[in-house]
Formats: C-alpha cells, structure tokens, sequence
C-alpha cells in the first residue's frame, strides 16, 4: 500500500513572477498516515505551500519536497501520484459521475473490469451509488465534494492534498462532511494536507496542525499545544479566543500593574520557565479560564461592559482591568446586567505566558497588534 | 394581464415580420417559383446532379467550405489559446490585428491573395530567386483556399478566445493531479469545454465560406465555386430559371449545415457574411 508515504518539505520558498513573496523558504515534515492543516488567514500561503507539495506550482531556487526521502521536486504534478482535492470542487462537467471517478484509473489504462470495480468501491465508500450516472450539474455541493473525494482517492494517491473543501458548504454540511472526512482518512491511513482557514475544522481534523502567517509558520503542533500552549500572540489571537495583559515576570509570580499573579495558575506545559524575568512582558488567558469570584478571591475587579448570551453560556466583555475590555465566560444562569461590578479569578494553569519575541521578526499585523 | 401582452407583443414583433415578409419570404418563395419557371419546370431542381458543370461546382465548393473551415478551427484553436494563456507585449495589437480581416470586403482579400500569390506575387518572385521557377497560385484551388482561410480565422479566433477565458484552469489541474498527460487534457477536458464554441464558429466559417463571392470573383479564372456559377449562368447564360434553382440549393445545403451544427452543440449559431 501506499498508504505511508511521508513527505518533506526542504526550504522550499515562493516568489511569483510579479515579485509577491508568496512563501518564505519552508521547513515542514509529514510523517506517513499523519493528517496535517495547514491553517492561517487569507494570503498568508497555504494554497502556495500545498500547491508546490502538489507540483503545481514551482519553487524557488534551493527548495526541495521530498516522498519517501525520494527527491520528487522536478517532476510534474501528474508524476507525482497525489489526489487533490479542490475548493471549487474542479469535477469534470462532461462527464458522469462514475466517469469522474474512473478518470485517473482510465488515464492509468487500468482494465474496464478493474476500473468498474474500483469505481462501485469508491461510489459505496462516499454513499453515492445512485448517483453513478447523474451529470455533474446534477449534484447538490455536497455531492459534488463526494464525487471530488471519491476521484481524488480511487487512485490511491501517495498523498492526498484538500484545499478548503468545505468551505463552499453551509455549516451543517460542513461540520457532516468533516465528520466523514476525518473518519475517511483515518480508515484509509493516508497521509493528508488539509488546508483551511477555520480553526474548528482544522483542531477537529488534525493530528497536526501548522500555523501558517505571512508566508511563514508560526508556529507547528498537535491541536492542545496549539491552543494550550501558543508561542507567540499571533497563534494566541488566531486560534481560540486571547485575552493579552502586560506586566513581568517577578519572583513571586507576573506582576500586572501592581498585581501579582501567583505562579499556580501560570501553565507551564511549554518550554517557558517561570523564573524572574525581567523582559517577560506578556501573558494570555483564555475567557473559559477564568471564574467570577467573590471579591477576596479575585485576581481582577472590573465592570461589565456588555453581555452576549450564547446559550450553554454567557460572554461578557469587562472594563477597568487592562486597556482593551477582558473576554470572560460564566455559565450563570442569571442574567448579569450591564455595570455589574465582578471579580474574576483566573483559574490554576490559566494564564500562558508568550516567548519574547523581536518585533521586526514577526510578520506586519503581528507588530500591528502589539503596538494598538 | 394576459390579453395586454398580446397586443403588445404584435406591436414589437410587427417590423421584424414586415422584414421577414418584404425581404425573405416573398424573395424566396419567388425564387422558387422562377426555379421552376423554365423549360424544365421543377425538373429544374435536378439540375445540380444532372448537369455535371452544376455538380462539380457544388462539390468543389462544399469541399473548400469543409478544408477551410477545418483548417481555421485548426489554427485558431492553437492560437487562440496560446493568445489567452500567455501574456507578452504587444498581444492586444496582436489580437487587433488578427481580426483586421473582418473589415476588408472579399475583394480586397482575394486582391491580397494575387498580391501573394499571382503573377506579379512575392511568392511567385522569391521561388523565382530560389529555383527559377515561379510559384504561382492565387488562380487556383489553392489561392482560394488562402484567401478564405485568411477572412476565416478571426471569425473563429476571437469565439474560440471567449470561449477559452471562460474555461476554469482547476479542471486542467485536477485532470493533471490524476496522472493525465498534456495529450489527454487537451482531449478530455480543453476541446470538449471549446466545443460549443468550436461549432458555432465553424458553422460560421462554412456558411460564410458556401456563400462567399467577392474573392472569388477575384480570383477566379480555372475554378467554378457555386456563387460564380450561379452569377455566370445568370449575367452570362441569362439562364434565369438555373440561377434561381442553385441560390435555393445553395441556400439549403449552407442552411443544412447550420441546422445540423446548432443540434449539434445545443446554442444558437447565426449565418453571417
Ligand atoms: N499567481 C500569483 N501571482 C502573484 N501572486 C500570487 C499568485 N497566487 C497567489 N499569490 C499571492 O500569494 C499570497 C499567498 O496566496 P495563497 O493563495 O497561497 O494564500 P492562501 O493562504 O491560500 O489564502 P486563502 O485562504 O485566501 O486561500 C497572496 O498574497 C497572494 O496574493
Ligand atoms: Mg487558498
């Protein structure tokens, strides 16, 4: 089986003719079987990264993708035995759906009998045998993205690459199709590069997931190291929820504004020490770690600001405590009305503290950010 | 409602069927009636098999039609898609002047083809310095093969340009991901998204190609193509009753063609020319 290729991007980056730096040079491994996202906002590259893993794009000088420790960088996507599998879905609309299927296996010259086999698997695989025979303009977009997967794996690909395939559905779909997705590529034990901009997507499908901004990574790890443990505020802000304090980190715990903050509820699942450090100056909690509190208890007093009931839960914006209004969640069932004055505790292992980091490193809207 | 769109649509539609009737129906239906009108009677109408010289005529014209037609399909296929896909300086005056031909009337074209081609042509001057053997073509098959080739292609190209922007490149780069060769793309994917466009413009190109007359009669010293046959038999013969015979078969078989091609590729195609 093909089943456990891996793949190895070396330095491979991307300037496009018109001198877009689509992609800084690139180190990424995949391990075989594993599920990779690529995730980050619109233009930070993942399509480029994904697109040159495909061989559809080219790189430049000095990069190179390797499957298997096999140097596949010169050779033209249709060499590359992947299966890719698009936004836009890209099924052919002259043919039928089982003629969609078939293609790769037809372009391959595998037998009719052969073929037809292949075929009824796949079409048993994506729940779509009634549909064999339908023309493409025929489908729903969630049949279309079966038919798309069921044509991107009935080849058996090396590696199977999606960009955003369900973001042209509505939520419902999306989160069904995501659902089958995952399930899909466990049983095949494929390796896959999942692109997608929706962080919820991409923590409930990944094994892996890499952040990706301005054409970098921001960072790479399973899905609760990304979100436990983010290494800078980028990755803090895109993924989840962040509410940001500046203070330092003191002997006795990061002292925010006179505050101490003791060192039980900072999280040290990462490589950060909570030593004196004089330079650390910056700390995120997430609104689900925090408490309200009676006064003695808390960390923080502010004022309510607003309130959004959301159902399970309520998320209220509080004033007083640092510039921007801190994000809270309660699971009260009372309603709190607005200029409430609250205690809120963060609660132990909360408060993650960010690595330093030199501000003419990190990308525009990083620095942006730091400086509002 | 319903009775006030009625009045209405009579209003709108009644120039276009003062047109049809003044200009089509009564022209042909008098046609028609002249066709039959000789000596012959209706037998007229067989004369495109009996008469050899008819015959010929009209084989040889369908025949350059359907070689014509090929060919710039042919041509304006490559260049057309090589013109959308690559960007380079100069290409919106090259595409201007690909279409350059579509305002020259047959006459000038077919005076092109002798500048090239005839006596005096640089063809017939260059093969001279070559070979001391002068290459002189304009009068024949070939010379008009050229020249309507020549008013042809822009017909073609700039349909088979729409066409091809239209096209969306994810279906070329999905055909590819799944190991099709260049060779396959462009026969599953390129040509069968092209092929509406690829019949309305060559249904065009033959109807026009049928009927064309200008360069013809330009050119025309050795080769009979159907519109000078029936301009010889009218003006020359005063065989009035053939002429008319042949225009309606002319008209039929161009119309035949068209027919065909529309059921073909589903959309409207319109004569032209
Ligand atoms: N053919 C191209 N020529 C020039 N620049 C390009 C080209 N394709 C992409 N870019 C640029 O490269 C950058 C990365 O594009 P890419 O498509 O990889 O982003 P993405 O992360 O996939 O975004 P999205 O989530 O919107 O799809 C963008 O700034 C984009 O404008
Ligand atoms: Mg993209």
């Amino acid at each position: 089986m093909n089943s456990n290729t891996s793949v190895q991007v070396i330095n491979c980056g991307k300037t496009f003719e018109d001198g877009t730096q689509a992609l800084q040079p690139i180190n990424l491994e995949i391990k075989g079987g594993e599920t990779l996202v690529l995730l980050g906002p619109s233009g930070c590259g993942k399509t480029t990264l994904l697109r040159i893993i495909a061989g559809l794009e080219t790189l430049d000088a000095g990069g190179q993708v390797l499957f298997n420790g096999e140097d596949v960088s010169h050779l033209p996507v249709e060499k590359r035995n992947i299966g890719m599998v698009f936004q836009s879905y890209a099924l052919f609309p002259n043919m039928t759906v089982r003629d969609n299927i078939g293609y790769g296996l037809k372009v391959r010259r595998q037998s009719l009998a052969d073929r037809q086999t292949r075929i009824q698997e796949m079409l048993a695989m994506m729940h779509i045998e009634n549909l064999a025979e339908r023309q493409i303009s025929q489908l729903s977009g969630g049949q279309r993205q079966r038919v798309a997967l069921a044509r991107a794996i009935a080849v058996r690909p090396k590696v199977l690459l999606l960009d955003e395939p369900l973001t042209a559905l509505d939520a419902l779909l999306r989160e069904r199709l995501r659902v089958e997705i995952d399930t899909l590529l466990r049983s095949l034990g494929i390796t896959a590069i999942y692109v997608t901009h929706d962080q919820s997507e991409a923590m409930a499908l990944a094994d892996r997931i890499v952040v990706m901004s301005n054409g970098r990574i921001a960072q790479q790890g399973t899905p609760r190291e990304i979100y436990q443990q983010p290494s800078n505020s980028f990755v803090a802000d895109f993924i989840g929820t962040a509410n940001k304090i500046n203070g330092r980190m003191t002997d006795q715990g990061f002292e925010v504004e006179g505050v101490v903050l003791p060192k039980s509820i900072l999280n040290v699942v990462g490589g950060n020490s909570t030593s004196a450090n004089p330079i650390q100056t910056q700390a995120i909690f997430r609104p689900e770690d925090t408490e309200i509190v009676s006064q003695d208890q808390a960390h923080f007093n502010g004022q309510v600001a607003s309130t959004f009931f959301m159902g399970d839960r309520t998320r209220l914006l509080v004033d007083g405590i640092s510039e921007s209004p801190i994000i809270v969640e309660t699971t009260f069932k009372q309603e709190i009305s607005i200029g409430t004055e609250i205690s809120i505790r963060i609660k132990d292992q909360g408060l993650m503290l960010l690595p330093d980091e030199l501000i003419e490193d990190l990308p525009k809207e990083i620095v942006e950010k730091t400086e509002q | 409602m319903q009775q006030a769109v009625i009045p209405k649509l009579i209003l709108m539609m009644l120039p276009m069927a003062i047109i049809f009737l003044a200009f089509f129906l009564v022209p042909m239906a008098q046609l028609a009636v002249v066709g039959a009108s000789g000596e012959q009677g209706l037998a007229a109408y067989a004369s495109i098999i009996n008469t050899p010289r008819h015959l010929q005529s009209m084989i040889a014209t369908v025949m350059l039609s359907a070689v014509v037609t090929l060919a710039a399909l042919v041509v304006a296929t490559i260049a057309g898609l090589f013109l959308v896909r690559n960007e380079f300086p100069g290409r919106q005056t090259l595409i201007a002047l690909l279409t350059f031909p579509l305002a020259f009337p047959g006459v000038v074209i077919g005076f092109l083809v002798i500048l090239i081609g005839g006596r005096q042509g640089l063809v017939g001057d260059i093969s001279k310095a070559l070979t001391g053997d002068k290459l002189v073509f304009a009068y024949s098959m070939v010379g008009l093969f050229v020249g309507y080739l020549y008013f042809s292609i822009p017909r073609v190209i700039l349909t088979i340009m729409a066409a091809a922007e239209k096209l969306d490149p994810a279906l070329e780069e999905a055909a590819r991901s799944l190991g099709a060769p260049t060779w396959r793309v462009v026969y599953d994917i390129i040509l069968p998204a092209l092929k509406p466009g690829l019949i309305a413009s060559g249904a065009i190109c033959f109807a026009t190609s049928m009927g064309a007359f200008g360069t013809a009669f330009t050119l025309a010293t050795k080769i009979d193509v159907l519109p000078m046959t029936i301009y010889t038999e009218f003006t020359l013969n005063a065989n009035i009753a053939g002429a008319a015979t042949l225009s309606i078969v002319l008209g039929v078989v161009t119309w035949l063609a068209l027919f065909i091609a529309r059921s073909l590729s589903g959309s409207t195609v319109a004569a032209s020319g």
